[in-house]
């Protein structure tokens, strides 16, 4: 298009040399070509932000620019941890949590898995059911901590009692869900072979299913770590949770940050841990982690 | 010998209306028979279909294998659709013998007769696979094993290969007439394709659309057993001509009938 207007354009000194001259003088610009960054170059740049903004913390506590008292700074956190590491505390309070969490997730999980299987038996029994799961799934399980407290003590009872509350209809849910997605021409093609209903739950609709109860294990790993604070929080003898309720009610900031450091760091090392079973598990089962 | 006798199937629409979906049909077919199912889309072909696989129950009519009913029953035939709806959990060999499974046939003994019938069929070296790592045509090579391990009597095969590319699919109907030939079963094959209907067969029928229902019932007299080349035939394309003029002209000719 730009070659024909130059043509049409009347007295134009290219145009007496025709077409190939204006071929000639092509506008070149340098493709873009991102490079990938060298690996070093990122780690050395996440570590320099992390590092970065510890410090700066640290210099503007120490020189008053922000409150000590609201914010602490680093080195007292650092001291705090390092202080409730060593008489014991720390591990006394993670290792509740930990407990909570586990228990509740798995309570919660395969309770919840199997609330989801059981609706395949029945269509009456899933009709019927079904409002009260989207009720309950519905009502925000939080609130229901005082409740919970009171009902089951302050001990782990009740820490463990959140976790399922956070948990199982998740489960349920997704299992239900997982069911749905099953194939129904394969499920009359092995009714049509002549299988009892056992066998076509236990050969189709079980392995089905599995990938989408597994989905739900990440989601509830982190559910049933909040469903324990929260309980721990409302009231409780242990746990990374109460002992940062009771760093707050006593003002010590340094306490609260090391609790949350710990909490994140369990946080992690839980879904790593379930992400890590679930990929297991699935190639276990189904020789690819392409399903999901 | 398998009878299907003034089959009909009619429901009501949403808006009340009486719509009727197949005409009655009565077919008689031999044992050992390869029937072709010919006919558009939505002209009842799958509601046939459902009905002799006992999975939907016609509105009027018989269906008797040998003088016994079988609607609404298992264990006469088994089917395969288009999708191999092969499981993905389970290996080929697994999957293959999943009929036996259901009828309690010991592991063993099931995985000792498909394993010669893999190594027949193209299979071999493939049983400890899965499913996602075959070919299309692989996959309902192994779909349809599994229907003939079943060792049911009557064969339903609705519209098989119609998602396999051309190539595939010449391949598999050769290798069908194999197995055919081999396991001396009742087929009834469904499919809106002229040439694989004429190429299979024994008889064809052809059906109409809307209502559905059936025009004609013709056999197919090639020489068995059948090279590719007869494609090209004069008889072949006789009978090609034929259907389809029937299949473009159904509703003046069901009018005339």
């Amino acid at each position: 298009m730009k070659a024909d207007l130059l043509e049409a354009a009347p007295g134009h000194p290219e145009r007496s040399r025709g077409t190939a001259a204006i071929k000639a003088a092509p506008k070149l610009r340098k493709v873009y070509h991102e490079h990938d960054p060298s690996s070093w170059s990122v780690f050395a740049g996440r570590i320099g932000i992390a590092v970065g903004a510890l410090v700066l913390w640290e210099v503007l506590a120490r020189a008053n620019i922000i409150s000590q008292l609201m914010w602490s700074m680093p080195s007292l956190i650092w001291a705090e941890f390092m202080r409730t590491l060593l008489d014991g505390e720390l591990f006394t309070d993670a290792q509740f949590t930990f407990t909570a969490t586990i228990a509740g997730f798995v309570i919660g999980t395969v309770t919840g898995s199997a609330i989801g299987l059981s609706l395949w038996w029945s269509t009456w029994y899933a009709k019927v059911a079904e409002p009260f799961l989207i009720v309950f799934e519905g009502i925000p399980k939080l609130a229901l901590a005082p409740i919970v407290v009171l009902v089951l003590g302050l001990g782990i009872e009740s820490k463990i009692g959140m976790a399922v509350a956070l948990t199982v209809v998740i489960s349920a849910l997704t299992t239900s869900a997982g069911m749905r997605a099953v194939d129904r021409d394969l499920v009359r093609l092995v009714f049509a072979l002549g299988a009892t209903r056992w066998q076509v739950f236990s050969k189709v609709i079980l392995p089905g299913t599995l990938p989408a109860m597994l989905s739900a294990l990440r989601i509830n790993i982190g559910l049933a770590l909040a469903g324990d604070i929260v309980g721990e929080l409302i009231g409780s003898k242990h746990g990374l949770g109460r002992s940062i309720e009771y760093a707050g009610s006593t003002y010590n900031i340094a306490l609260i940050w090391s609790g949350i450091f710990t909490l994140s760091l369990l946080s992690i090392v839980l879904y790593l841990v379930t992400s890590w079973l679930e990929s297991t598990l699935l190639r276990r089962f189904f020789h690819t982690t392409a399903r999901r | 010998m398998l009878e299907i006798d003034g089959i009909s199937k009619t429901f009501e629409s949403a808006r009340g209306e009486r719509v009727v979906a197949l005409a009655p049909v009565s077919l008689a077919i031999p044992q050992g028979r390869f029937l072709t199912i010919l006919g558009p889309s939505g002209c009842g072909k799958s509601t046939i279909f459902n009905i002799i696989a006992g999975l939907e129950m016609p509105s009027t009519g018989t269906v008797t294998m040998d003088g016994t009913p079988i609607i609404g029953m298992s264990g006469v035939v088994s089917y395969m659709l288009q999708k191999d709806l092969l499981l993905p959990w389970r290996s080929i060999i697994d999957n293959v013998i999943l009929g036996m499974e259901i009828d309690r046939v010991p592991k063993a003994e099931a995985k000792a007769r498909a394993l010669p019938l893999l190594q027949r069929y193209g299979l071999g070296g493939f049983e400890h696979r899965y499913p996602a790592e075959l070919s299309g045509g692989m996959r309902q090579r192994a779909a349809l094993l599994r229907t003939m391990l079943c060792d049911r009597e009557v064969i339903l095969l609705d519209e098989p290969f119609a998602a396999l590319d051309a190539q595939t699919r010449a391949d598999m109907q050769e290798w069908l007439l194999d197995v055919w030939d081999d396991f001396k079963k009742t087929v009834i094959f469904v499919t809106h394709d002229v040439d694989e209907g004429i190429y299979l067969s024994d008889e064809v029928v052809v059906m109409s659309g809307r209502p559905g229902r059936v025009i004609e019932r013709t056999p197919i007299e090639l020489a068995r057993p059948r090279k590719r080349a007869i494609i090209t035939s004069q008889t072949f394309v006789e009978y090609k001509e034929h259907f389809l003029r029937l299949l473009h002209k159904p509703v003046e000719l069901a009018q005339a009938s």
